[in-house]
């Protein structure tokens, strides 16, 4: 196990640094600089803004002292924020973010097994058809639709919600609804197909016949093995909500990491863009190592490989 | 006795997909869609048309879903741009499919450590952020809609591969193929009519299925503003425009938004379908 996971986590390595390289190179081959879009400076201003930022030195340089400080745990400044460092902004926004992902996942998992485990103990009864319906309205209403037709009816025509902001737990809503509903629906038509297979299993018959409650049969010796293909879909879910969460901040007004992203990216802020691009993958990355443990947790006859 | 005659393949599954009423509908309502959108705008009113003394009117006999702010016709628009997403949506597909087929047989036929070497970049891929690359790409490049064909085409290829690799590797140790080959069959009568049409289900199954994420894919890059470039337009990009102006103009948002659900829906229910019709089970392996 734990040479299985040492072993995944040295895989990162190469991994983690070839996106790091080939985001820093892209950002510098593209047209246009941070300074730019900025009112017209003389070039006298310009060349002692790049000489501030380091950014009249040669490429490979700037590459090795980006590197170098980014092995010390330092983003670099923002080119657009001129009194703020990355990992300051990152420290600010990160947060909130994090707070919209987390509730989004609860969201997700919290409708979506109930659901599946519903609709795969009812199989074929009106129970189980509106549960794959409301699933089946989740996969193709997408949240950038969602977002805004729920804005309409319930900040707009009932104004039970504000319609943008995010300030006190009310506003946490329907945001994390939106952006949880999709992966619900994954989450609960998945849950559904393991619940089937693992319900038709002879140990399922074994525990019936041995007098368990159909409730403890359900929770206690199905759900276990029905999990597995939430799981794995779990890494997948976690990338989708944070690429989600571009748009979901954008819809409602979130002082997000992701808006700041897609912001830096327009901006140039290379740094910015380098550190939130840094940032994402290596989550991403960790949380499909969690997700490879787990299942072989849940399902010891996989074997590490 | 009654000699039974023999059901191909393609038979038994089209009598399945006949009795799978959700999918035939989805199909059906897919076509009406696909005409419209083709055929609509060579009939309709200019769909860049500006009447600025309207402005954006609601629905009514002349302007059947209202005009938009700049007073044109939101229908024609509507259809237009259920044009460009369409094409994407096919357009991207394709090239995940050329992409992905390829890179999976490949792999597939080759076997051992070339296959381990080509699948192991795959789960290394399948974990990164790509949604996150194609926003960069098109921030930097400029909105180019054949930049943004290739990159969606380039993030979606990874499951066909798995599945496209998986089959060829299953069939290739079959008791028909050696059949076959003991039989004297050349190699490439073995590949043509043994190999491909039983590779054919998945893949085509999951084309389908690919369609509507590509499709979702360029809709969400739309709405970020990255999408395709006025003066073309998308569902996306009309879906962006009606929820900026959705508080007086609610119909700007909801009448794209419900065409664009409506595709997906079809597009679901009939990839579904096909999977149930042609049996095709989802294997990582």
């Amino acid at each position: 196990m734990l040479r299985f996971v040492v072993q995944r986590l040295l895989q990162t390595i190469p991994v983690i640094w070839v996106i790091i390289t080939a985001t820093f190179f892209m950002i510098r081959f593209v047209p246009g600089g941070p300074f730019t879009a900025e009112k017209a400076v003389t070039p006298e201003i310009m060349r002692n803004l790049e000489a501030h930022y380091g950014l009249n030195r040669p490429l490979y340089r700037q590459y090795l002292d980006y590197t170098w400080s980014l092995l010390r745990g330092d983003l670099g400044p923002s080119f657009k924020y001129p009194t703020r460092s990355v990992n300051e902004i990152i420290a600010d926004k990160l947060p909130v973010s994090a707070e919209l992902g987390i509730l989004s996942l609860a969201v997700a998992l919290g409708l979506g097994l109930p659901l599946g485990v519903l609709a795969a103990v009812r199989r074929n009864t009106w129970i189980d058809y509106a549960c794959s319906s409301v699933a089946m309205i989740g996969i193709c209403v997408p949240t950038f639709v969602l977002g805004p037709l729920l804005i309409l009816v319930f900040a707009i025509h009932f104004g039970s919600f504000n319609a943008s902001g995010w300030y006190g737990p009310i506003d946490r809503v329907l945001p994390s609804l939106t952006l949880g509903y999709v992966y619900a629906a994954y989450v609960a038509r998945l849950t559904r197909g393991g619940m089937l297979e693992v319900l038709s299993q002879d140990y399922i018959r074994t525990a019936r016949a041995k007098g368990a409650s159909e409730v403890r049969v359900v929770l206690k010796h199905a759900l276990r093995g029905g999990l597995s293909p939430v799981v794995s879909f779990l890494g997948p879910a976690i990338a989708g909500i944070v690429t989600g969460s571009f748009v979901i901040e954008t819809i409602y007004q979130i002082p997000g990491i992701g808006r700041e992203f897609i912001n830096s990216a327009t901006n140039r802020d290379y740094t910015l863009v380098l550190g939130t691009v840094i940032l994402y993958a290596g989550f991403i990355i960790a949380m499909n190592l969690l997700v490879d443990i787990a299942l072989v947790w849940l399902n010891p006859k996989l074997k590490f490989e | 006795m009654e000699i039974e005659r023999g059901h191909s393949l393609w038979s038994d599954a089209w009598h399945r997909l006949q009795r799978n009423r959700l999918a035939l509908a989805g199909g059906m309502l897919l076509v009406v869609l696909l005409l419209a959108c083709a055929a609509g705008p060579l009939f309709s009113q200019s769909y860049e048309e500006q009447n600025l003394d309207l402005g954006a009117a609601p629905p009514s006999a002349s302007h059947w879903l209202g005009t938009d702010t700049l007073g044109r016709d939101l229908f024609a628009r509507t259809l237009y741009g259920g044009r460009i997403s369409i094409t994407v949506g096919l357009v991207a597909t394709f090239v995940a499919l050329v992409i992905g087929v390829t890179y999976g047989a490949v792999a597939g036929f080759a076997g051992g450590k070339i296959d381990a070497l080509m699948m192991r970049v795959v789960d290394i891929l399948y974990a990164l952020p790509f949604a996150i690359f194609v926003i960069l790409l098109m921030v930097f490049f400029g909105r180019n809609i054949f930049l943004l064909f290739f990159a969606i085409g380039a993030v979606e290829w990874l499951t066909m591969a798995r599945i496209v690799r998986g089959q060829v590797l299953s069939i290739k140790r079959m008791e028909f193929i050696e059949a076959a080959r003991a039989l004297g069959l050349g190699r490439r009568r073995i590949i043509f009519r043994h190999v491909i049409p039983n590779v054919l289900g998945p893949v085509i199954v999951y084309t389908t299925l690919t369609i509507p994420s590509v499709m979702l894919l360029e809709a969400f890059l739309s709405f970020l503003g990255l999408g395709v470039q006025a003066p073309m337009s998308s569902w996306g990009v009309l879906i962006k425009d009606g929820s900026e102006k959705m508080e007086e103009f609610w119909w700007l948002l909801v009448f794209p938004g419900t065409l664009f659900s409506l595709t997906l829906f079809s597009l679901n229910f009939l990839g579904d379908g096909l999977r149930d019709a042609l049996d095709v089970r989802a294997s990582k392996d």
